[in-house]
């Protein structure tokens, strides 16, 4: 039986009563403890998201904080450059912090002031996602605890000063890899504890169910600007489009994504493919993983034949991650999305040429997206459409472009 | 015919006493050595817990974890855990063992495959950390089809509706998180506390066999004894750490560290 998504239902809510998407991705694998304040936190936001006073706040939010829209701007030089393709990046990295991780930051400290929480906690792997929650819960008046591996706060310098300028609390994970996954888990693990008095932020649309349509359901404010912007640029949604975004647990790609679900816009994927001639990676859908269970939801995973989740490696700190959003596995069994993946060395060199030719700068993770545009744009014509979602700023990089480059421009 | 687990808790009350039930990680420190560790405690424990180690375990504590961390570095495969099983009831045919981890083990080996192997090595009952009831309804009643219990789980957060649901469908024995925190905490909650949750919970349906752990170590053990039984794991993986650490015995140091704890509930 194949799969297929359904019309006029958003992604999100395409999953069955054990909330799994397709019938074998998601649901919710969780310790008995966190079953009632994960239903508690489903009904609460089922009816927020219903709530017309909650829909005006976090708009008015999105607007006056968060900074709506972002910019939709063409990049003549580089479009100029490799000669095809026109090429678009959607820079989501002017929103207020630097990147896309703001919108689910914002909407959880939302929710967690109305669940009347005081504390909140959350992961990070590049960082932005802890930057971001420690932001808005400053903003909100909520005390912030950042889950982060020890190897990602060495290399994230510049976005662990912000948290802790923010007056956030960064605990290092220093289990496992010390990585995204030891963060997510280690956090999860907190919450287990302290679920009573304490909201978790999930950083990504991964985890229990809960946390992937919340995470989702607020970067989707991408594509509701996006799909606007487009409109207008063009008069009407190009027939030849491809959306390219990166994709490590899957939060922006979704985003990106969602509000052009049912046009004929194609959607394009970059896991990270980690360093060139590595069997290490973080590319579990383009290296055909078998599906498994990691923190909470069945999803494609790198992981042995015994179950054992599996190491990864990439430059990009936000992409390295051995599952992948539960949303993203639907998309790809339904065909709806591609999956490929970009080695560090072309992120490295796609982060080079965009920042040398445009007046944008994108992060290690956009990068990736980047290096599939550079890929793909010179085999096009000039009628077909790339936009990449240009997801975050490459200053938070500024130390490993440096230490790989020589050189660091912006 | 009553399963091993009834048998050993009907034992216990004639004894008057709560059964001890011990955790170790299969593999910890080493194959050999967990199975030694299991042949000895079984002296004093009445029911012995085995974890089948994960990499990336959502509810356990530092001391589970660090127990599972030298059992996979050591190369712990499922069928080893199997192997030390099947070891163990050659010479202990009576008593009951339980397996105790997470879903995505059996879920890559398949679930009936898995269950086949419990059976063939004499497992007599499983905990699954993270399948929760009710999508754990469908495994559970495979389990039951092969006379193996499968152990629900309930928490402080559990409503009384979805208690009364769980302990309706629930086997032999049942398991109640004494508080809100992974394996290994520090208990944070007042054991007369602790025992009036479960008492409430006992009161559904007192034929249960209802067994209370998290946060169980000799200090607090003798508190608790009102209970069914009583799990000690965490401070047991703590004891294998530290005599590693201090070039001792595990197998020696963890049976008398069982003996002490079996004696304050006797």
């Amino acid at each position: 039986m194949s799969l297929k998504i359904r019309k006029n239902i958003p992604l999100i809510d395409q999953h069955d009563k054990n909330f799994m998407y397709g019938g074998k991705f998601g649901g919710n694998f969780i310790p008995e403890t966190l079953k009632k304040p994960i239903d508690d936190l489903t009904k609460l936001f089922e009816k927020l998201r219903r709530d017309k006073k909650f829909l005006k706040d976090r708009d008015n939010y999105f607007k006056n904080y968060v900074g709506a829209p972002t910019p939709f701007i063409k990049l003549e030089n580089l479009t100029d450059h490799l000669g095809g393709a026109q090429i678009y990046a959607k820079v989501v990295s002017e929103a207020n912090g630097g990147a896309h991780k703001i919108y689910n930051a914002t909407v959880h400290c939302l929710i967690a002031k109305k669940a009347g929480k005081k504390y909140i906690v959350g992961d990070t792997g590049a960082g932005y996602a802890g930057k971001m929650l420690s932001m808005a819960a400053k903003k909100f008046g909520l005390k912030c605890k950042i889950f982060m591996g020890a190897k990602d706060i060495k290399r994230q310098r510049p976005n662990v000063e912000a948290m802790r300028k923010n007056g956030a609390e960064i605990v290092p994970v220093t289990t496992g890899s010390q990585t995204l996954v030891d963060a997510v888990s280690e956090c999860m693990r907190y919450w287990v504890s302290n679920c009573d008095t304490t909201h978790m932020c999930v950083g990504s649309t991964v985890g229990p169910n809960i946390f992937i349509k919340i995470c989702a359901w607020s970067t989707a404010q991408i594509s509701r600007e996006l799909i606007k912007q487009v409109k207008e640029e063009f008069g009407k949604i190009p027939e030849k489009l491809k959306l390219i975004n990166c994709v490590g647990g899957g939060s922006s790609a979704a985003g990106f994504w969602n509000e052009f679900m049912e046009t004929s816009a194609q959607f394009i994927g970059v896991e990270a493919g980690g360093p060139r001639n590595s069997k290490l990676h973080a590319a579990p859908l383009t290296n055909g993983s078998k599906i498994g269970i990691l923190h909470g939801a069945a999803q494609y995973v790198i992981q042995d034949s015994e179950g054992q989740i599996g190491s990864t490696e990439s430059i990009s700190a936000g992409l390295d991650y051995p599952g992948i959003s539960p949303l993203h596995c639907f998309l790809k069994d339904t065909k709806r999305a591609r999956y490929t993946s970009a080695s560090d060395e072309e992120a490295l060199k796609a982060y080079q040429l965009v920042s040398k030719l445009e007046n944008i700068s994108p992060s290690l993770e956009p990068s990736h997206a980047f290096a599939e545009a550079i890929r793909l744009a010179p085999k096009l014509s000039s009628s077909e459409i790339i936009i990449v979602n240009s997801c975050g700023d490459s200053l938070k990089d500024k130390d490993i472009i440096k230490q790989k480059l020589g050189s660091y421009i912006r | 015919m009553k399963s091993k687990i009834s048998e050993a808790f009907n034992n216990c009350k004639k004894e008057k006493r709560p059964a001890l039930i011990t955790y170790t990680v299969a593999g910890d420190d080493t194959k050999n050595n967990s199975l030694k560790i299991l042949n000895k405690i079984s002296k004093h424990a009445d029911i012995l817990e085995l974890g089948f180690a994960h990499n990336t375990p959502i509810a356990d504590g530092g001391q589970i974890q660090g127990s599972s961390y030298r059992a996979l570095k050591n190369g712990i495969k499922l069928k080893d855990v199997f192997q030390i099983v099947k070891s163990f009831k050659k010479k202990y045919p009576n008593k009951p063992i339980i397996l105790m981890g997470y879903f995505n083990l059996i879920y890559q080996v398949g679930e009936n495959n898995f269950l086949n192997n419990c059976k063939s090595s004499g497992v007599d009952g499983l905990i699954i950390v993270d399948l929760p009831y009710p999508e754990n309804k469908n495994f559970a009643n495979k389990c039951k089809k092969k006379s193996i219990n499968f152990i629900q789980l309930l928490s402080p957060t559990t409503s009384k509706d979805r208690m009364k649901k769980i302990i309706k469908d629930s086997h032999d024995m049942i398991y109640y998180i004494s508080m809100l925190s992974t394996t290994g905490g520090k208990l944070k909650v007042s054991p007369k506390k602790i025992l009036q949750n479960y008492n409430k919970i006992k009161r559904i349906n007192p034929k249960k066999n209802l067994v209370i752990g998290f946060g169980i170590t000799n200090k607090t053990i003798k508190s608790l004894k009102s209970a069914d039984g009583l799990v000690v794991g965490s401070m047991l993986c703590k004891t294998i750490t530290n005599s590693l650490k201090m070039r001792q015995n595990p197998v020696t140091k963890l049976d008398k560290v069982v003996y002490n704890l079996k004696r304050q509930i006797i």
